[in-house]
C-alpha cells in the first residue's frame, strides 16, 4: 500500500471517530440531562399520606368545623401536648388541605356522619419530604425544618403503620397551589392545550396559505423577495419580542383578556407563523415539477393542480413542519410572561378566554417558589412537558413516514 | 390564408399539401427573459399524421412543442410572439381558455410522471377535471379504452388499485399516454417520450404512437432520427431557434435541400 492510500484511510478513520465523538458527548449530555432530571423529580410522583381516626357529628356537618375536626384528631395522636406553639407543630404534620379531604368523604359518603372513622389524609410538604430521607436527621437542629420533636412524633405514626406513600394521583389532576403537597400539573397542560389549539388554529391556515402564494402564485419580484427576507428575518426574532408586540397590541390595544390562552395562542402564532412558512415552502419546492407539468398538461388549472397535486403531496412536510413549530411553542415562556399568563391560577381554565397558565411557566413559577418540595415538582413538570415533546416529535416523525411517497 | 400559402411561406413543396392542417405556426418567436430561443418558425403540422422535430440540443424544438398547448406560460419571463392557430383559432388570442385548450391538447413528457395515485385514478383524473364521464360506470368505460388504446390493459387490468408509479418505466410512460388520450384531446404532443425508456419499451411506444395517429394529430419531439424516420410522416428540422428544413420525412431523410440537415443526419454534428 502506498504512502498515500495509507495516509487516506488514516484520514478516514479519523474523520469518522470525530463523528462518533461528537455523537458520543451529545448523548452523554442529553442523558445526563434527562438522569438528573428524573432523580430530582421522582419523589413528586409520590405523596405520604396519615392515617387519622376522625369523629364527625352531625352538627359538625352543619356548622362545617372541619378544620377544628382536622386538628382534634392530629392532637389525639399526642394528648399530652398542651403547649399553644407545639401544638400548633403537631397539628402540621398534616397538610393544610386535610379537612377538605375529610368534607370530600363524609359529601361521600354521609353514613359516615355519626361515627368514628379512619381517613388517609396528605402530610405536610416537609413530612413528606423528611420521610423521603431527603432530610438528614444529623444535621442539628437549628439547620432543618423538621424539627426533633415532629421527628419523634413521624417515628411513631411509622411504627403505628399510620403513615404510607402512594403514588400522587392528583399531581396529574389539579391546579396550582401555594402548599406544594396540593399542587397539581393540570391546570398547566389543560392551559397548554388551550393556547397551543389557538396558535394551531392561527398559524396553521395563515402559514400555509402564504406560503402557497409564495412559492405557487406570487410572481418574482423585488416585493416578494422584500417579503421572503423578511419572513426569515421574523423567525430570528427573539421571542420575548412577540410578547411585547402581544402586550401592546391584544392587551392594550385591543383590549383583550389578560393571561388567557387566546392571546397567548396568538402571541405563539406569530412566532409559529414563519416556521410553518419556511417548512410549507420547502415542502411544497421538493414536490417534483414533472407532477405540476403532467396535471398542467391535461389541463387541469393552476387551483386544481396545487389542491390536487402539489398540496397533498407536500402535506407531510408541512404537517412535520407544523408540529415542530407547535414544539417550539409549547417549550415558550417569555413571550408568556409579558401577556400575563405568570399569574399564580389555581382553578382548571374552562375555556380559552379563562385566565390560565401553560407548562413552562408552571415550571417557572415553581421554580421560583421558595418550599424545598418544589424543587422535586419543578423537575417533574419538566418530565412531563418532556413527555409531550417526544410525543409531538414522534408524531411528526410518524406522519413523515406514513405519508411519504416515492415518485 | 389558405394552407397551401402557408406552406409555400415555409418554402414547402405542393406534393405535403394533401392533409388539412390542424396546427399552423406562423413567424413564431419565443424569448426566454433577453434570450430568442424561437425565430420566426412558421410550420404546419398536418391532421392525422406524426410530425417529427428534430434538431441538436438546445435547438428550440421542445419550445416550439410546449407552445402548441401554452406549457411556455408558466415558465417566468417567457413570451411568444406570431401567430399560433389550432383548427384555425389563434391560441395565443386573450380569450382562448389555457385549461380548454390544454384537454383539447394533451401532452406526453420526456420523464414518465404518473401521478403517486392508483392507475385507475391516473386516468380518470383528466376526464373527472373536465366533467367529461358522470358516474362510475361511464368513467370505468373511459379508463377501459384509455388503457386498451393504449396497450396497456392486458397488464393493468387486474392492478388499476395500485399505484401507477408500480409500473415498469414502459409501461408507466404508456400510462401517461393512455392519461393523455382519456380527455378524448385532438392532438398529443410528445416530448422525447422513449429517451428514458429502454429498446425494447421504445419499440412498443413506437409502435403505439403508429396506432394512435388514426385518431389523433402527433406531434413528436426526438433526439434519435432514426425513431423519427420510423414513427414520422413528416420531420422538420430545426437548430439554433431556426426552422431549417421542413418536409416529408422520406424527403428528409433521403435527399435533404439544406446542407445543415444534411450535415445533422448524417451525424456531421448533434
Amino acid at each position: 500500500m502506498s504512502e498515500r492510500t495509507k495516509q487516506r484511510y488514516a484520514a478516514e478513520r479519523r474523520f469518522r471517530l470525530y463523528g462518533l465523538a461528537a455523537i458520543g458527548a451529545a448523548v452523554l449530555v442529553l442523558a445526563t440531562l434527562v438522569t438528573s432530571i428524573g432523580i430530582v423529580g421522582m419523589p413528586a410522583f409520590f405523596q405520604t399520606y396519615i392515617k387519622l381516626d376522625v369523629t364527625v357529628d352531625a352538627a359538625d356537618v352543619e356548622s362545617g368545623r372541619f378544620r377544628q375536626l382536622t386538628f382534634d384528631a392530629v392532637y389525639a395522636f399526642h394528648p399530652e401536648v398542651t403547649d399553644r406553639r407545639e401544638k400548633k407543630r403537631l397539628r402540621g404534620i398534616v397538610s393544610s388541605g386535610a379537612d377538605r379531604e375529610i368534607r370530600l368523604a363524609v359529601a361521600d359518603d354521609p353514613s359516615l356522619i355519626g361515627t368514628t372513622f379512619p381517613i388517609w389524609v396528605r402530610s405536610s410538604d416537609d413530612i413528606d419530604i423528611f420521610i423521603k430521607g431527603q432530610v438528614s436527621r444529623d444535621l442539628p437542629q437549628e439547620d432543618r425544618r423538621v424539627k426533633d420533636n415532629e421527628i419523634a412524633w413521624v417515628d411513631g405514626l411509622v411504627e403505628q403503620g399510620r403513615v404510607e406513600t402512594r403514588f400522587n394521583f392528583s399531581f396529574f389532576s389539579t391546579g396550582d397551589s401555594r402548599e406544594p403537597e396540593q399542587a397539581g400539573i393540570w391546570g398547566a397542560v389543560v392551559g397548554s392545550f388551550f393556547t397551543l389549539c389557538v396558535a394551531l388554529a392561527v398559524s396553521f391556515p395563515l402559514g400555509v396559505l402564504a406560503a402557497i402564494y409564495l412559492e405557487e402564485y406570487a410572481p418574482q419580484n423585488r416585493w416578494t423577495d422584500l417579503i421572503e427576507v423578511n419572513i426569515n428575518n421574523l423567525a430570528a426574532v427573539p421571542s420575548i419580542v412577540f410578547g411585547l408586540l402581544g402586550l401592546a397590541m391584544f392587551l392594550n390595544f385591543f383590549g383583550m383578556p389578560r393571561s388567557a390562552p387566546v392571546v397567548g395562542g396568538m402571541v405563539l402564532a406569530l412566532m409559529t407563523l414563519p416556521t410553518i412558512i419556511i417548512a410549507t415552502r420547502a415542502a411544497l419546492k421538493a414536490v417534483p415539477p414533472s407532477i405540476r407539468e403532467a396535471a398542467l398538461g391535461i389541463g387541469a388549472s393552476e387551483l386544481q393542480v396545487v389542491t390536487h397535486h402539489v398540496v397533498p403531496l407536500a402535506m407531510p412536510g408541512i404537517l412535520t413542519g407544523t408540529i415542530i413549530g407547535m414544539a417550539q411553542a409549547l417549550g415558550e415562556t417569555a413571550p408568556l410572561l409579558m401577556i400575563g399568563m405568570v399569574a399564580f391560577i389555581v382553578d382548571i381554565p374552562q375555556g380559552i378566554f379563562d385566565p390560565s397558565t401553560v407548562l413552562p411557566v408552571q415550571i417557572y413559577i415553581w421554580a421560583d417558589s421558595p418550599e424545598r418540595a418544589f424543587v422535586a415538582k419543578t423537575s417533574a413538570a419538566i418530565l412531563v412537558l418532556l413527555t409531550f415533546l417526544v410525543c409531538m416529535n414522534a408524531i411528526a416523525v410518524m406522519l413523515r413516514k406514513r405519508f411519504e411517497r416515492r415518485w | 390564408m389558405s394552407v397551401a400559402e402557408q406552406l409555400e411561406n415555409s418554402g414547402q413543396p405542393e406534393k405535403a399539401v394533401e392533409r388539412k392542417s390542424k396546427v399552423i405556426g406562423k413567424d413564431i418567436t419565443v424569448h426566454y427573459g433577453e434570450k430568442q430561443a424561437l425565430f420566426d418558425v412558421n410550420l404546419a403540422i398536418p391532421e392525422h399524421q406524426v410530425t417529427a422535430l428534430i434538431g441538436p440540443s438546445g435547438c428550440g424544438k421542445s419550445t416550439f412543442l410546449r407552445c402548441i398547448n401554452r406549457m411556455n406560460d408558466v415558465i417566468d419571463g417567457c413570451r411568444v410572439g406570431g401567430e399560433l392557430t389550432v383548427d384555425g383559432v389563434d391560441i395565443y388570442r386573450s380569450n382562448i381558455d389555457v385549461v380548454e385548450l390544454r384537454a383539447r391538447v394533451g401532452m406526453v413528457f420526456q420523464k414518465p410522471n404518473p401521478f403517486p395515485k392508483s392507475i385507475y385514478d391516473n386516468i380518470a383524473y383528466g376526464p373527472r377535471i373536465h366533467g367529461q364521464a358522470s358516474g362510475r360506470g361511464e368513467m370505468d368505460e373511459v379508463v377501459e379504452t384509455s388503457l386498451r388504446r393504449a396497450g396497456l390493459w392486458d397488464e393493468a387490468k387486474d392492478r388499476l388499485e395500485e399505484p401507477g408509479t408500480s409500473l415498469s418505466g414502459g409501461q408507466q410512460q404508456r400510462l401517461c399516454i393512455a392519461r393523455a388520450i382519456a380527455v378524448n384531446p385532438d392532438v398529443i404532443l410528445m416530448d422525447e417520450p422513449c429517451s428514458a425508456l429502454d429498446p425494447i419499451a421504445t419499440a412498443r411506444i413506437e409502435e403505439l404512437i403508429d396506432e394512435l395517429r388514426e385518431r389523433f394529430t402527433i406531434v413528436i419531439v426526438t433526439h434519435s432520427m432514426q425513431q423519427a424516420a420510423r414513427v414520422s410522416q413528416r420531420t422538420a428540422f430545426f437548430h439554433l431557434g431556426v426552422l431549417v428544413d421542413e418536409g416529408e420525412t422520406d424527403q428528409i431523410f433521403t435527399n435533404p435541400k439544406d446542407e445543415r440537415t444534411q450535415d445533422y443526419i448524417t451525424g456531421r454534428f448533434g
